[in-house]
């Protein structure tokens, strides 16, 4: 039995965008170029290339290898940064770009709202713009009829409903736009954060009218920076972040990872007395932080990017052989890997007090993905802890490497393992 | 290959009260990356009449609404234009025209003209006054120019009217030959829209095509025998003259309503020929450059 709404394979999507010249032109070139560059424009004219006119020499990828399903009437929510790539996916969802490479299949009607009000014309009154705007939209007219009485009073705007719209207030507006939009009724609905709309009291009848719709059987997608909102309408999400999927799963799982990635936002970390699970006050790691490929703290490392870990601390009484070591964990509370300073042969630290800078360095092999390193230091003979900060930092392994490349999704899992396969030979 | 096809596919559904099963029928989307040339997809466009429909009525409310002498325009515009016309070539140069009082013979063309030229400049820039509704809805984008050629069939009625007037105060009275009106009445908007297509394709990617426009139509317009009869053009010559579709359209809607000499013979026939091969080749291009107007626009 067929209960597929929404397939999609390796979907991508390219734009063009400007970008510095490659090199220097001589004046021969430039004017050699002057009088080549109208016929070669003219010729990619006539066969339609897109983009013949700007000098767009750059692109990006708005989405790579985005691959998932959704169920009939499954309420998904997308969520990630601005710029991530949820507004471009509802987009080609919507038919309103084309993809680049991959595929997509919807089945039953698609409505989308990625704008209220698109389509609404400030001579018209507010009656002829419900007839424009559900046209547009993609309402019969009988349909609009129909429906006509409902949507002016879920506005409230009755009294002014043959009033040109430029008389109307700009609250008016939105919520004459969003009553179109919530009455429209297609199997598949495709909304992109146009509910944080008018007044709070309009805003909640918004809410329940969209709770309304998730819960009648229909599928949607749904994209907002609303995490209330996607908490309480969706069943499972997903994280896009620079065009690719980080996370696909419950719902609640998807806006946790999501805000954490957040959380270190202040990515050079002063370690606070209480987090010092085990502290013997002889040393203390006083604060840790994260360096990416350039040097910059931060939280957030591309996918195969190097990083180190920094951290600072401080010897307050007798210390012999001390070993520092800092552990990688999943959010969950997994231990992945572990290391001390002294696993390569740097001599362990004695001393009675000074400050002091640890620094590791990481060839990165983690997958995409949130990560918590935890910081503690032993004494290297007897074992006595001196320090341990479970939770120190939080680490956020970007979908994609610096220059846009991702792991292959048929390659899951925490880490990439250094494997070399043999050849393969037939027995 | 297919950017995307409504298919309609049976999917089995359990019915109520168990056991039963019962086919919906669920129209299917399928999205892929286009290459190359892409289809007309007629049937979209009919599927979105309705839209076609709402856009043209909007457009000719908005261009009278809050108007002083809207309507008029409709009627000055070709009026004033017959007006210079009558004054300079048919007062001044004596140009012949056709054994119909001039002030007739230039009216009748200005007002065919008129919805050529209204219909081109318009269309020209419509895809892109229209950007902020390419980039967040979905319905196929060739109603859009669609719409604002469809749009000055309002002013053409009103001018129309007035050469109604005109015919009965010189006393033509129209001849059998008038039936043939309609079909060349479908032939300007076949060549308009076939111009249309084109130019507004072009200006989506290159945005001095709508300042271009003009100059072209003025251009056009001269070598149109709205303001002179196209019997003024010997033998061959004629023929070529007949590559301008416009002039096949002009003479063509002189010759049936006001019953000239003219007779309509291979300058129309060209003319024809060369507006439905603008229409076709105007479709077709703008259907391959339709996949990334929302990204360009």
């Amino acid at each position: 039995m067929n209960d597929m709404a929404i397939k999609v394979e390796n979907l991508g999507k390219q734009y063009r965008i400007g970008g510095q010249q490659a090199r220097y032109k001589t004046l021969r070139d430039t004017i050699a170029d002057g009088f080549k560059s109208p016929f070669r424009r003219m010729s990619r004219l006539v066969h339609g290339e897109a983009y013949a006119g700007a000098d767009l020499h750059e692109s990006i990828w708005a989405l790579k290898d985005v691959s998932f399903e959704v169920r009939q009437g499954e309420v998904l929510g997308i969520i990630g940064r601005n710029g991530a790539g949820k507004t471009t996916l509802l987009k080609v969802l919507s038919r309103i770009t084309e993809p680049t490479e991959g595929a997509a299949d919807v089945w039953g009607r698609v409505g989308s709202l990625l704008e209220v009000g698109v389509g609404f014309h400030p001579e018209l009154t507010g009656r002829e713009n419900v007839y424009l705007n559900g046209a547009i939209l993609g309402m019969r007219k009988a349909e609009i009829d129909r429906k006509y009485d409902e949507i002016v009073i879920f506005a409230g705007v009755k009294r002014f409903i043959d009033t040109p719209m430029k008389h109307y207030s700009s609250g008016m507006q939105v919520r004459l736009a969003f009553a179109i939009a919530a009455y429209l009724e297609p199997e598949v609905l495709l909304i992109d954060e146009v509910l944080a709309v008018g007044d709070i009291g309009f805003q909640r009848k918004c809410f329940n009218k969209m709770d309304e719709v998730a819960y009648g059987g229909r599928t949607v997608i749904f994209v907002s920076h609303n995490m209330e909102a996607v908490r309480s309408l969706c069943s499972r999400g997903i994280w896009l972040e620079d065009g690719r999927i980080t996370y696909e799963g419950d719902i609640s799982s998807a806006i946790k990872m999501y805000l954490e990635s957040y959380s270190s936002m202040e990515a050079k970390v002063n370690i606070a007395e209480e987090d010092h699970v085990v502290d013997s006050g002889l040393l203390r790691i006083n604060k840790v932080f994260i360096l990416d490929s350039e040097g910059r703290v931060t939280s957030r490392i591309h996918y195969r990017e190097d990083f180190s870990v920094g951290m600072e601390l401080e010897m307050l009484g007798k210390v012999e052989s001390a070993r520092i070591g800092l552990g990688v964990n999943t959010p969950g509370g997994q231990r992945i890997s572990t290391a001390h300073h002294t696993d390569a042969g740097v001599a362990a630290l004695s001393g009675s007090s000074g400050k002091y800078r640890a620094t590791a360095s990481f060839k990165n092999r983690l997958m995409p993905g949130l990560y918590i390193i935890s910081v503690g230091a032993h004494e290297g003979l007897s074992g006595k802890g001196l320090d341990y900060v479970p939770g120190a930092v939080d680490l956020s392994v970007l979908g994609s490497s610096k220059e846009g490349e991702g792991p292959d999704p048929a390659n899951q899992g925490l880490v990439e393992m250094s494997i070399d396969w043999t050849e393969v030979e037939k027995l | 290959m297919e950017n995307s096809e409504e298919n309609i596919e049976s999917r089995q559904e359990a019915g109520p009260g168990g056991g039963e099963v019962a086919a919906a029928e669920v129209p299917v989307t399928r999205i892929r990356p286009t290459r190359g040339w892409a289809s007309l997809k007629l049937r979209d466009i009919w599927a979105y009449r309705e839209l076609l429909y709402f856009l043209t009525w909007r457009d000719i409310k908005v261009r009278y609404k809050q108007t002083v002498i809207g309507a008029a325009w409709a009627i000055l515009q070709p009026l004033i234009g017959m007006l210079i016309f009558t004054i300079f070539f048919g007062g001044l140069l004596n140009v012949p025209s056709d054994d119909i009082p001039y002030p007739l013979f230039a009216y009748s063309g200005m007002v065919i003209w008129a919805f050529f030229a209204n219909g081109v400049t318009f269309a020209s820039n419509s895809l892109v006054v229209e950007a902020n509704t390419i980039k967040k809805v979905y319905f196929p984008r060739m109603v859009v120019p669609m719409s604002s050629i469809l749009s000055g069939f309002v002013d053409f009625v009103l001018a129309f009217i007035l050469l109604i007037g005109m015919m009965v105060y010189y006393g033509i009275a129209p001849t059998v030959q008038v039936l043939w009106l309609p079909l060349f009445l479908l032939l300007a908007v076949i060549t308009t829209l076939g111009i249309g297509l084109w130019l507004s394709a072009l200006n989506v990617m290159y945005r001095d095509v709508r300042y271009a426009v003009p100059f072209l139509v003025q251009a056009w317009l001269l070598a149109t025998p709205v303001a002179y009869p196209s019997s003024l053009i010997e033998g061959a010559w004629k023929v070529v003259y007949g590559i301008n579709p416009m002039a096949g359209v002009v003479e063509g809607f002189r010759w049936s309503l006001l019953g000239v000499e003219t007779r309509p013979g291979p300058m129309i026939a060209v003319s024809a020929g060369v507006a439905i091969l603008l229409l076709l080749s105007g479709a077709f291009y703008f259907r391959r450059t339709e996949r990334i107007f929302a990204d360009v626009v």
